[in-house]
């Protein structure tokens, strides 16, 4: 039988023992009567690169919305910095926080999505600069020469005053990744990165996030079915089904020799027959 | 013919006058129109059963009780209330609230349709919910609410011709007595129906502008300098559809 | 004078004595015309549409620019137009034929709209199969075609209903002309006009209510 996942414990491997930068605490969510998440406890501490792998409809990227508060939680607590984010327990009940708790810790997270999202009504420039100059107050020239910065690292210092329209999928991407680090984050939630963009060019956006997880201490919380990508950058690696973490280990020993039934036959899956094990 | 002619030539000055005023009800009309149907386009669309409640019942109330019937109140009624308004203002009045209240419907429908990845994503920025709107949804709302506004703002210059009627005459009274200037009141008809719809076209071809510069700028199809400019920029033969 | 006692100045007594007259204006005039307007828009709508999509080019052409024509100018002119050219002709008369002709203009579009969303395919199985153009048209694209244009015709003819006070101007006496004559002879309108806009009100936001679920049922079928 193998063990629960829960006394997979942090401490068992030897991690600093600073106070988690995310927490949840018997996390669940629901919609009506389909439970996405269940009971769900993990923490991710400063610095940590976690990502979150399983079968689509596992609940991976309802993770990274509620961290986002683009959804909330319908029972437990979730802990960003040690704060509660939307509900904290009082007298024995789960009372929602004024809206300004999240508002403030907001502040402290940037996301990446899927389908980019990037504002179509401002160029590539203005889409960087709009959160820092009108958000956060910087003074202009600071958040001009941070935003030029940022362009230049990943690869678009040509296209600051391009429509994104007029860009490809891989560059709207990179514009986004941008985008989220001028709000210089401590958090950075990267939802399937790469899953709206062709083949050819999934690898010109994971170079640059490579790139951003070697020279930052950015905590990074991320779902990808790039097995190689979560290899290289994850320091952990969670396995989700059903709604819960079946099992949670570093990626080398995730990819090389998991242990739950479900992992094996969702890595089989995933990466072929032949991968498991032989790695 | 002739008869027609001349007495359409001696009623010029009162036919330029009453395009004047069809003109002025119209702008004013629809500028009214369109800041009511933005509050009360946002308000319908909020989350806040405080906002969403009191703008629905406050459209349907407008949609529902026929322009004719608002125009009256306000000439009529108002006045044994105690507010006594000029005509041109009650004309205005009407026109902005009762259009104003379908165009609501337009701004609430097309700020809905913009993808909620948007608005996520001004969530993940922490923009304030009045920065979300202002500089996010609203610009791209925008673009798709044109078209409707379009067919409202033709609408709302064919009601201008209600209200110019009941300020002009009281036509349940007079009719017999212009049963006589049969032709004059023909020529003046089909003279009225050319000049709004020379002015129907007008508008249409402004709002064609404003959509083509609102297209734009989300970055499809060509700027309007583009459209306009004299000496199209094409490219050489060959590069036929453009 | 103050207008807070002029405000409350409601007389029940006025407000009951102008009620029959008012509906029987709305039974007989209003809702009359309402109805046989939308007939006359459903079926001219669909010949205009019809005529646009087979008639020859250039017939075609000024088709579409009359009832463009038509569609961009004011109901209210149309009438006086209309009754100042048919001088013999009734204004209610005037009055079904104006409203059901210059909502057929509308019509057409939406009739328009539905031919052009029956698929493609649909056109090449009757080709297939050697459909007549008249078996074609009849038995295959405006039964397709016809089904979603029900709720928008139902629109149409609530937006109608409320565009009947126009009849005003050409003497017909409909709910708003009957109110107004109540208050002429009794010095009155606060309670026939309010009277006339609870009536509008009743009788179109069910209306539309029931359209929008109309709407709603189609949408999911298709």
């Amino acid at each position: 039988m193998p063990t629960a996942p829960e006394q997979n414990d942090d401490a068992a491997r030897g991690a600093a023992p600073d106070a988690p930068v995310i927490e949840f605490r018997d996390v669940g969510k629901r919609y009506g009567d389909n439970v996405v998440l269940d009971g769900l406890d993990f923490s991710v501490r400063k610095g940590d690169r976690v990502t979150l792998i399983g079968p689509s409809g596992s609940g991976k990227t309802t993770i990274l919305r509620l961290v986002m508060t683009l959804e909330d939680a319908t029972e437990g607590y979730i802990f960003v910095d040690g704060e509660p984010l939307t509900h904290e327990e009082r007298n024995g009940r789960r009372v929602e926080l004024n809206k300004k708790q999240r508002k403030r810790i907001r502040q402290k997270i940037g996301m990446v999505f899927q389908q980019f999202n990037l504002f179509p009504n401002m160029t590539v420039l203005e889409n960087i600069v709009e959160a820092p100059l009108h958000v956060l107050g910087h003074p202009r020239a600071e958040v001009l020469e941070r935003a030029g910065n940022l362009l230049e690292k990943v690869g678009l210092a040509d296209k600051a005053d391009a429509h994104p329209s007029s860009l490809s999928g891989g560059q709207q991407q990179r514009v986004a990744i941008a985008r989220a680090l001028a709000m210089d984050p401590e958090i950075l939630l990267l939802d399937e990165v790469t899953s709206a963009l062709d083949p050819e060019i999934v690898g010109e956006v994971l170079g640059i996030l490579r790139t951003i997880a070697e020279e930052t201490d950015i905590t990074m919380l991320l779902v990808t079915h790039e097995m190689q990508f979560a290899k290289d950058v994850s320091n952990r690696v969670l396995m989700f089904d059903g709604g819960r973490i079946i099992e949670e280990a570093e990626p080398e020993a995730m990819f090389s020799n998991p242990t739950h039934e479900r992992t094996k036959s969702f890595l089989r899956a995933v990466l072929g027959e032949d991968q498991i094990g032989t790695r | 013919m002739t008869d027609h002619l001349a007495s359409l030539a001696e009623a010029a000055p009162r036919l330029a006058q009453g395009l004047s005023v069809t003109v002025q009800l119209t702008i004013f009309g629809a500028l009214l129109a369109f800041a009511i149907a933005v509050v009360l386009g946002l308000m319908a669309g909020s989350s806040s059963l405080w906002l969403r409640g009191p703008a629905r019942v406050v459209i349907e109330f407008f949609r529902g009780t026929s322009l004719v019937v608002q125009l009256f109140f306000y000439f009529f009624v108002l006045p044994q209330l105690g507010v006594d308004l000029h005509p041109m203002v009650c004309g205005v009045l009407g026109l902005g609230l009762n259009y104003g209240a379908y165009g609501a419907e337009v701004v609430r429908g097309s700020i809905n349709s913009v993808p909620a990845g948007q608005w996520e994503a001004t969530i993940a920025l922490s923009l304030s919910p009045a920065q979300r709107i202002r500089r996010v949804i609203f610009p791209q709302a925008w673009a798709l609410m044109i078209p409707s506004l379009t067919n409202l703002l033709v609408h709302l210059m064919k009601g201008t011709a209600i209200v110019s009627a009941i300020t002009l005459a009281d036509f349940t009274f007079h009719l017999d007595q212009l049963r006589r200037v049969t032709s004059t009141m023909f020529s003046y008809a089909a003279v009225g129906l050319i000049g709004y719809f020379v002015l129907a076209l007008v508008l249409t071809g402004i709002m064609a502008m404003l959509e083509t510069h609102a297209k734009h700028k989300l970055g499809q199809g060509r700027s309007l300098r583009a459209i306009l400019s004299p000496a199209p920029t094409v490219a050489a033969p060959g590069g036929g559809a453009a | 004078m103050t207008p807070l006692p002029a405000a409350l100045d409601w007389d029940w007594e006025s407000a009951f004595e102008s009620l029959p007259s008012l509906l029987s204006a709305f039974l007989q005039v209003t809702l009359l015309v309402t109805v046989l307007s939308t007939a006359l828009a459903a079926v001219l709508g669909l010949v205009i549409a019809m005529t646009l999509r087979l008639a020859p080019r250039p017939v075609a052409g000024v088709v579409r620019w009359i009832a463009h024509f038509i569609r961009m100018t004011p109901i209210v002119v149309q009438l006086l137009f209309a009754y100042y050219a048919f001088l013999e002709l009734e204004p209610l008369t005037i009055g079904v034929l104006v409203f059901g002709i210059h909502y057929s203009t509308y019509m057409s579009e939406v009739y328009r709209a539905g031919i052009d969303s029956v698929p493609a395919g649909q056109w090449e199985a009757t080709t297939a199969l050697s459909m007549s153009t008249r078996r074609t048209w009849t038995a295959v694209i405006i039964p397709q075609a016809l089904r979603a244009t029900v709720p928008a015709l139902g629109n149409y003819a609530v937006s109608m209903f409320k565009d009947t006070p126009f009849l005003l101007v050409i003497g017909v006496v409909e709910m708003v002309n009957a109110g107004l004559i109540y208050g002429g002879n009794n010095f009155r309108y606060i309670e026939p006009i309010t009277l006339v806009g609870v009536i509008f009100l009743l009788a179109s936001y069910p209306t539309s209510l029931l359209i929008s679920r109309l709407e709603k049922r189609l949408a999911y079928r298709t």
